[in-house]
């Protein structure tokens, strides 16, 4: 007669002392209301709780269009004034009231992929060192030396670049750039110019060195997670130990890679205080990578405190808006290449 | 003709040489930086740098007040940002799931991460310095906790997403609601987890100059109210360090040892949280 | 047989679950007798584990997964949405798979439910955790280190910690999910007797992989297969005289 499945043919209910079943009811519901009441309490509490959770997430989601929004609405009358050719005029003049903002974003630009150019290489050669070369001892020492070198504030590495590395670079290194490179048909133009120490590729340098440390670091986690098994069953067929990392390791782990690389890209556009120093803060542009410039974050570090005038004030801006949005795009690509990436490698498994 | 055993060991060879040679130019810049540091800050390390005001150019003095000012600033935006950040990360971690605002937070939270802290600086002087007509230690606090929230936001959520879902359930299964879940279970568990991101965020900002340019700037005197302008080591050191004066550069080496120091001595403390 | 004295404590009817488009129950009926042991076994996948946390609606926790159907117990229906979750779990109990002690004391973790529900005193709180220690059999290992973080004791330990947790909020059903798949042989065999002896006070459901441990511990068997119960029944005719041809080629290995 019935669907259920059932374990015994009858459901008998045992015997029960009437008086018995009445006390325990009224044991029960005095208990049950006094519970009914607390957990309507602690129902209260969580709501609570969980709305102020909810009200915080919504602040930081706030903050970014506070800040795009202000950025946006103080840049508004440079952009009037100068429109399109704010982007590609060479000229900053505060005497006239005429800004363009090629030289900063190009000097951001430039230091930035000297940056790259050398932290990339030599950050892989240290995380190869330290996860496939360096005996065991070694290990530990050098990998928490490269994570606390990590943690220098980048005042440092500015006030190093302009006491000591500038006058070295100046003196031992900038002559020997000029008589090799300097000497060749076009490229020469890069390495044009007076021996000052300072500079765009000073600038440039310093951030690589700054960056190196991050960059090396993220590659040295990722490299790490790689499972023996896996290099062990390359070696297994002969392979070099160059040979696993190119074509084992870094297979394996490039989505890692290309965010540290990002990482350190990032920190690099963004950097305002190892640039500051060493740029030389010109808003003159030379092709000679020797001659001083300036970056988005140097030119507000130098000027913003001291611009009068509103033209002055929201071009400065105008400057800022533009850094957070390169640091932006940069950050959307490398998003994007992670996720290209990823979707590559789900098809090759 | 070589064989291709041979090229093979060659290209080994010459890469693995390429990787020992990085090691080194990387060691060789990394300790002549430190090296300056040691050898220019401890030359200046007296006692007078912690009893003295900053001193105009041409007097003895110390980095009293900018010492004092980069404290109390660093202690408020820890204050200020901290509990933001916790709750927004559990918010991710625990009670988001799936929700739009979970999914937009965590990608506005890496661009706030990776936005250049002088745009930072750049922001609170917009809303905040420019509405009320001066600099002050408050637009410093402010400036310092934005940065502070996205990295505490980063690691809560990370390391409360560590945490294995059985010990949720095992803690609903008791009944427990989902506040004393998490104040009492998970973020518990990830104690340790979670104050190494403070810390890690202390370290950050103890170091940053460029967002306190345009908001605390800088005062050459003593000054505790937070309603005007404030010294700070940074902005001190970046001063100094500009200017043609030797005392007040020496001064700024001294400052510059002192923060990394107190840096360094952070992040070793937060891994010795983090091991045990 | 002397199955005459038992009583339903839970019964499902026609309960069907999903996990958003996945149909993982399909509509159990069956009766959960008091103060026995009930086991569900099956392959891994057949929806015992999702059936056991229909039972406290642990799938809650979890948006997008659904529940129909009717599970009576008490004579209410504890799907209704306006039960109070928190209510029913002090009543239903359940152990986890792997061992899940709190980050805090011993005693914390004991106290932790029962802290929920009732306000104790100080005495006569540490004579419940002193009473639950004692029924999860674990008292006479931990007394002199209550103070001791959970994290410390052995993983068998581990898991009678849970289950004094568990039972010292007082609950009417215990829910056993795998609870001796992290364990060893002989921490296996001190739950099993545990659960021996708890049957006096609790209903206890418990799922597990092992068909030993089923025929061992439980009075009554269900043996489930694709989200669907396909025989239930005592546990020594199940055993032995399966009505059905897949619960016999399930028990005899032929499957599964």
């Amino acid at each position: 007669m019935d669907n259920f499945s059932s374990p015994f043919v009858t459901v008998a209910k045992p015997y029960r002392d009437p008086t018995d079943l009445y006390k325990l009811k009224t044991r029960k519901t005095m208990a049950a209301s006094h519970l009914a009441s607390r957990m309507k309490r602690q129902r209260i509490v969580d709501s609570i709780f969980r709305k102020i959770a909810w009200f915080f997430t919504l602040i930081v989601l706030i903050l970014l269009v506070a800040i795009t929004l202000s950025l946006f609405l103080g840049s508004l009358p440079a952009f009037k004034a100068f429109g399109v050719n704010f982007f590609i005029s060479t000229e900053w003049n505060p005497v006239k009231e005429k800004f363009g903002a090629f030289v900063p974003i190009i000097g951001t630009l430039t230091t930035s992929v000297i940056a790259l150019c050398i932290a990339v290489p030599v950050s892989f050669g240290i995380a190869l060192f330290l996860t496939e070369l360096s005996p065991l001892w070694l290990r530990r020492p050098l990998g928490t030396a490269i994570e606390l070198l990590a943690g220098i504030p980048s005042i440092i590495y500015g006030m190093w670049g302009l006491f000591v590395f500038a006058p070295f670079f100046a003196h031992a290194i900038q002559p020997r750039l000029q008589d090799t490179f300097g000497q060749l048909p076009g490229l020469g133009l890069l390495f044009d110019g007076p021996l000052m120490g300072i500079g765009v590729l000073t600038a440039g340098i310093i951030l690589a060195i700054m960056v190196i440390p991050f960059i090396a670091a993220v590659m040295r986690d990722v490299f790490e997670v790689v499972p023996a098994l896996l290099k062990e069953s390359a070696y297994a067929l002969g392979a070099t130990t160059w040979e696993v990392i190119w074509k084992v390791v870094l297979p394996y782990t490039r989505i890692g890679v290309v965010g540290g690389v990002m990482l350190g890209l990032g920190r690099a556009l963004g950097e305002t205080m190892a640039v500051t120093f060493v740029i030389g803060n010109a808003h003159q542009w030379h092709a000679s990578l020797f001659m001083p410039g300036n970056s988005i974050a140097s030119a507000l570090a130098n000027e913003f405190t001291e611009a009068d005038g509103e033209l002055y004030t929201s071009s400065l801006i105008a400057l800022g808006l533009i850094l957070f949005l390169i640091t932006l795009i940069v950050l959307a690509l490398s998003k994007i290449l992670l996720l290209q990436l990823k979707k590559h490698e789900g098809k090759a498994l | 003709m070589i064989s291709i055993y041979t090229r093979r060991r060659m290209v080994n060879a010459i890469n693995l040489t390429f990787s020992i040679l990085a090691m080194l130019f990387g060691l060789f810049w990394l300790s002549w930086i430190v090296l300056t540091l040691f050898e220019m800050g401890a030359h200046a390390l007296t006692l007078d740098l912690f009893l003295q005001m900053t001193p105009a150019p041409g007097e003895q003095g110390g980095l009293l007040n900018a010492i004092a000012g980069s404290l109390i600033m660093v202690v408020l935006a820890v204050l200020v940002g901290t509990p933001i950040g916790i709750m927004a990360g559990t918010y991710l971690a625990e009670f988001g799931q799936g929700g739009w605002l979970a999914a937009v937070t965590r990608f506005i939270n890496d661009i706030l991460l990776s936005a250049p802290s002088i745009v930072i600086g750049l922001f609170i002087y917009s809303v905040y310095v420019a509405s009320v007509g001066h600099f002050s230690g408050w637009a410093g606090v402010l400036a310092l906790a934005l940065i502070v929230i996205p990295v505490v936001v980063r690691t809560t959520e990370d390391m409360l997403r560590l945490i294995p879902n059985s010990l949720r359930e095992a803690a609903a299964a008791l009944g427990a609601p989902q506040w004393k879940i998490v104040t009492l279970v998970t973020w518990r568990v990830s104690r340790a987890g979670i104050l190494t991101g403070i810390l890690l965020a202390i370290a950050r900002i103890s170091g940053e100059t460029a967002p306190l340019l345009f908001t605390a700037l800088n005062n050459q005197f003593w000054n505790t109210d937070m309603n005007r302008p404030m010294a700070n080591l940074p902005v001190v050191i970046f001063q100094f360090a500009m200017s043609p004066y030797e005392h007040w550069q020496e001064l700024a080496w001294a400052g510059a040892l002192l923060i990394t120091l107190s840096v360094l001595g952070l992040n070793v403390l937060a891994r010795f949280i983090l091991r045990r | 047989m002397t199955q005459q004295s038992t009583t339903a404590k839970i019964t499902l009817q026609d309960l069907d679950f999903f996990y958003a488009q996945f149909h993982a129950l399909k509509s159990i009926s069956m009766r959960i007798p008091e103060n026995k042991v009930t086991a569900f076994i099956g392959p891994s996948g057949c929806g015992k584990s999702t059936l056991l946390r229909t039972l406290n609606r642990m799938y809650q926790l979890y948006p997008g997964q659904e529940a129909t159907g009717a599970i009576m117990m008490d004579g209410v229906n504890i799907l209704d949405s306006g039960q109070d979750l928190n209510v029913l779990r002090a009543k239903v109990g359940m152990v986890f798979q792997k061992p899940t002690p709190f980050p805090m004391s011993i005693f914390d973790n004991v106290a932790f439910g029962v802290k929920l529900y009732e306000d104790l005193g100080r005495h006569a709180l540490s004579e419940r955790v002193e009473w639950a220690l004692k029924k999860a059999a674990l008292w006479e290992e931990v007394k002199d280190k209550l103070e001791q973080s959970g994290t410390s004791l052995s993983g068998g330990q581990q898991q009678r910690l849970c289950i004094a947790r568990t039972i010292a909020v007082k609950p009417e059903v215990v829910l056993l999910d795998e609870p001796t798949s992290a364990l060893d042989p002989i921490s296996t065999a001190r739950i099993e007797d545990l659960i021996f002896t708890l049957k006096e006070d609790y209903t206890i459901v418990i799922v597990t992989h092992n068909m030993q441990q089923a025929a061992r511990v439980s009075d009554f068997t269900a043996y489930m297969y694709l989200g669907e119960l396909i025989e239930y029944g005592d546990t020594d005719t199940l055993f032995t005289t399966p009505r059905q041809r897949a619960t016999e080629d399930y028990i005899t290995g032929k499957f599964g």
